[in-house]
């Protein structure tokens, strides 16, 4: 026998066995590994299912929240991402999947606005309280002035003293 | 029988505290005329045409009538009389409660109550505890503190503050009657179950042709409640909130006997020192209840029940420091009325939430039978103490003026608005998700993200103030003044931050935090050591002695500056877990490894028993090692109860000051050879906060201690009331 030659049905062959190889190969790439607990967590956390209340999904015990989160990693695994992930559960179970409350505007104005106007009242009550001070405003300044270095310990002790 | 008897029992007590009111409030028709007279727009009202207008008229009319029926003989009798009445209560309360823990520990099945809450495998100290359990119990709980507090304050002498003793006789029994009355009413623990034609079902009172009913065995208490913070929180929470009662107790009598001085406040001092002692380690024990647990790693959720108790709590803190500057500078009278009546009906409502989880729903609310009477009577209360507020307006004008923007007074009105700031955040975010599902019929979940954004800059502002108010001066204050004693420990602080920039974390919030803890602790301490340092100085002593007779001399102030201190070790820890947490999952088969935050975790091996109390345990050893280096075992496990059907994650904790490890045992299939579960947290400077709430203890309790003799007291309040008016 001379030099070895592949004859063409053996080239058909390798060939066919690479291509199914690399088929496989790219089927498996795309399907990824597949997702670890932390991968999943981190999602499950940002979301709360709708049968225990206010309970993150990411530690809820209950058997409906392990299918969940097994939910979590088949979606992960199939590509979606965590902004797809998370908006199927908010169109499948309602706005109270999400953690966060979805009118943004309800829910941080309105305590700010209330926070606000807390913050105005005070200012407002403080300006009247000063005002009808400001004539005798010389009189604890004088004082301050003949106070020395130890003022603060006359200050301390005027104020034990007045305890007593 | 025993449960009759105790449904007896609850039935005369609610009858005696509502004699005991009625008679308090009769004995004293001036005060009843102040009353009808503070309604609210009843001038307005008044002038309506026909009937409405008659209606008005005649509660007028009748004001004008009580008060011209003032006998003083006659209202002394009454008032002792509503007095003998009230003290009647306690005795009966606690034996109502003997008997219902007689029923508890003796497996009195029959009994709806001890079915719901106890079961034969269940130890005798929880059955007990089991008291507290279900919602009946606690309710009667509530009840009997409630009333041992009230007789404990009438039991006092009276001399001096005669006028107030009917209207504290009358708020404490309105509040007791109510929740007996709920106790009775709806929620009675002695109810029992009978058998009839229909079916078996609780009654009261045994209806014709049945028969009673037993079960074999009871449902038992959730297996979360059976661990000892359990056992211990809902009493030190419950302690809180009645505490809270006697201050506002006084603050109405206040308010209706026109007597709007700050002696209710100096009366009532120690009761809410006490109250807030009681509240902040009820929720701190809560937390580590929740922490060893719930099994998720955490503390503190977030969730509407833990809040409804956090509630009561702001307003107490706001409370502890405004009655200051009316104490000292006759200032805010109006605020602390507010306060106070805020408080209690906080209180209220926390009480309420906790036990009936009606926030869930707005359905769940409309269902339950308790909801719209505790509604009912959070708004009655709510709106006949503001309206007496509002007629005593005029006598409750600032006696000084404010003269700068930072002066002491002026800081702790800056404190309290930012506590209000976060009341406002909390009750907005308890109450969102259900206007949502009122307005447009979608639920929302309103998850911890958004009570930390909302929260955290405000509780930086708090801790900021934390550090500067102690240095102002009451009166007034400037910037030179401020600047020249606090300039040393916040160039020490920033040294701090700066160290910590370089060595250990570049997170903004982080650096922030840590420079405001930093900041605080600082100041504090130098603030004590200059207190120190003068006393050495002046009277010859040495260091340690001057510190121990400075704070001896001044307990409200240095217990204060402790309490501030415990605040910054707890804010240290709860920076550290929030910020800094790292946790993994996964599965391990015997013997192989996992790695986190510098700890090597390694399975090695699991059992499963049974318990002697009913409970299915399975227990994992798991190794540590760190750099190589053996540091012991860890026993996560996972309790199975067969009487309630439930499991309970019980972690395996290593807890060190810089750090806890905390391993929970997530699943286990002993048939399946793909090994254990675990879910591993990494959970940094977490102790502190437990170490902080420990040195809070000795703070709040240097600064509540009863003076060692009361009468010496007594008289250096009235001294100093004095010296305050003729100031004046």
């Amino acid at each position: 026998m001379s030099k070895r030659r592949l004859s063409n049905t053996q080239y058909a062959i390798l060939f066919t066995l690479l291509a199914t190889l690399f088929a496989t190969l790219s089927v498996a790439l795309a399907q990824g590994p597949t997702p670890t607990d932390d991968e999943v967590n981190k999602i499950a956390k940002k979301l709360y299912c709708p049968v225990c209340e206010n309970t993150p999904l990411d530690v809820c015990p209950t058997e409906a929240c392990r299918q969940w989160r097994e939910q979590i990693r088949e979606m992960l695994s199939e590509g979606k991402t965590e902004d797809e992930i998370i908006q199927y559960f908010i169109d499948t179970y309602g706005v109270r999947a999400s953690g966060d409350p979805p009118n943004k505007v309800a829910s941080y104005l309105i305590p700010a606005v209330a926070i606000l106007a807390g913050t105005a009242l005070l200012l407002r009550a403080l300006q009247m309280w000063k005002k009808p001070k400001m004539a005798e405003s010389t009189v604890p300044a004088k004082e301050a002035k003949h106070v020395h270095q130890d003022e603060y310990f006359n200050r301390l002790e005027e104020e034990l003293k007045k305890r007593k | 029988m025993i449960a009759n008897l105790g449904f007896g029992i609850l039935l005369v007590t609610f009858f005696v505290a509502l004699y005991s009111g009625v008679t308090a409030v009769l004995s004293n028709p001036k005060g009843l005329a102040t009353i009808f007279r503070s309604l609210p727009g009843s001038e307005y009202l008044r002038a309506l045409p026909g009937r409405l207008g008659r209606f008005f008229r005649i509660t007028h009319d009748l004001a004008n009538w009580l008060e011209k029926k003032e006998d003083p003989q006659r209202s002394a009798s009454m008032a002792e009389s509503a007095r003998r009445a009230m003290l009647l209560t306690w005795p009966l309360l606690t034996l109502a409660s003997l008997l219902l823990i007689y029923l508890l520990v003796n497996n009195h099945f029959e009994v709806q109550f001890v079915y719901e809450v106890t079961s034969r495998s269940m130890p005798t100290y929880l059955k007990v505890t089991a008291w507290w359990g279900g919602q009946a119990g606690s309710l009667l709980f509530w009840s009997w503190l409630m009333s041992a507090f009230a007789s404990l304050v009438t039991l006092r002498k009276w001399d001096r503050d005669r006028e107030f003793l009917p209207w504290v006789i009358f708020v404490s029994c309105f509040t007791l009657a109510f929740f007996v009355g709920m106790t009775v009413f709806f929620e009675n623990p002695f109810k029992m179950f009978y058998q009839t034609s229909t079916g078996v079902e609780a009654y009261l009172i045994q209806p014709a042709n049945s028969v009673l009913f037993t079960p074999e065995d009871g449902n038992g208490l959730n297996p979360l409640l059976r661990h000892p913070g359990m056992i211990i929180h809902p009493p030190m929470l419950y302690l809180g909130f009645v505490s809270y009662v006697i201050p506002f107790a006084f603050a109405i009598a206040a308010l209706i006997t026109g007597r709007t001085d700050d002696r209710w406040i100096r009366l009532t001092r120690r009761w809410s020192l006490w109250a807030w002692l009681f509240l902040t380690f009820g929720l701190v024990l809560g937390g580590r209840w929740a922490y060893d647990v719930l099994g998720w790693g955490g503390y503190w959720g977030w969730d509407p029940v833990e809040i409804a108790a956090f509630m009561p709590w702001l307003t107490g803190t706001a409370f502890l420091h405004s009655v200051m500057i009316q104490e000292k500078r006759g200032m805010l009278k109006t605020w602390n009325m507010l306060l106070i009546i805020l408080t209690y009906d906080l209180v209220i409502f926390g009480t309420f939430l906790t036990r009936s989880g009606v926030l869930s729903s707005v359905h769940a609310f409309a269902q339950s039978a308790i909801g719209p009477l505790f509604f009912t009577y959070i708004a009655i209360t709510l709106i006949a103490s503001v309206a007496l507020v509002i007629y005593r307006w005029g006598n409750l004008k600032a006696e000084t003026e404010m003269h700068s923007l930072l002066s002491r007074e002026a800081l702790f009105l800056f404190n309290n608005l930012l506590f209000m700031s976060i009341l406002v955040v909390c009750f907005w975010g308890v109450i969102y998700p259900l206007t949502s599902e009122l307005f447009t019929g979608a639920k929302v979940t309103v998850g911890p993200a958004f009570y930390e954004r909302a929260n955290g800059p405000l509780f930086a502002g708090l801790m900021f103030l934390m550090g500067i108010a102690p240095l102002s001066a009451w009166g007034h204050s400037t910037f030179k003044t401020l600047g020249r004693a606090m300039w040393v420990p916040t160039v020490l602080a920033f040294i701090i931050t700066a160290v910590i920039f370089a060595m250990y974390t570049r997170n903004v919030y982080a650096i922030i935090g840590f420079f405001l803890v930093a900041f605080v602790i600082l100041i504090t301490l130098y603030e004590y050591g200059r207190g120190a340092v003068a006393r050495q100085k002046t009277h010859q002593e040495n260091f340690f002695t001057a510190i121990l007779n400075l704070t001896a001399r001044d307990r409200r102030r240095y217990g204060g500056y402790i309490v501030h201190l415990s605040m910054m070790l707890m804010a240290i820890g709860i920076l550290g877990i929030e910020l800094f947490q790292m946790e993994t999952q996964g599965t391990l088969e015997v013997n192989q490894q996992t790695s986190i935050g510098g700890y090597d975790v390694v399975y090695q091996d699991i059992a499963r028993f049974t318990g002697p109390d009913g409970r299915e345990v399975t227990r994992a050893v798991v190794g540590i090692y760190q750099n190589g280096e053996y540091l012991g075992t860890l026993h996560p496990r996972i309790d199975y109860y067969f009487d309630a059907q439930q499991a309970m994650t019980i972690p395996g904790q290593r807890a060190t000051l810089k750090d806890d490890l905390y391993i929970l045992l997530v699943s286990w299939e002993p048939a399946s050879a793909v090994g254990a579960t675990f879910k591993i947290y990494v959970n940094p400077l977490v102790n502190w906060l437990w170490l902080g709430s420990l040195l809070f203890l000795v703070g709040i309790v240097i600064a509540a201690m009863p003076d060692k003799d009361p009468e010496r007291v007594m008289a250096r309040a009235g001294k100093r009331t004095r010296q305050v008016s003729a100031a004046d």
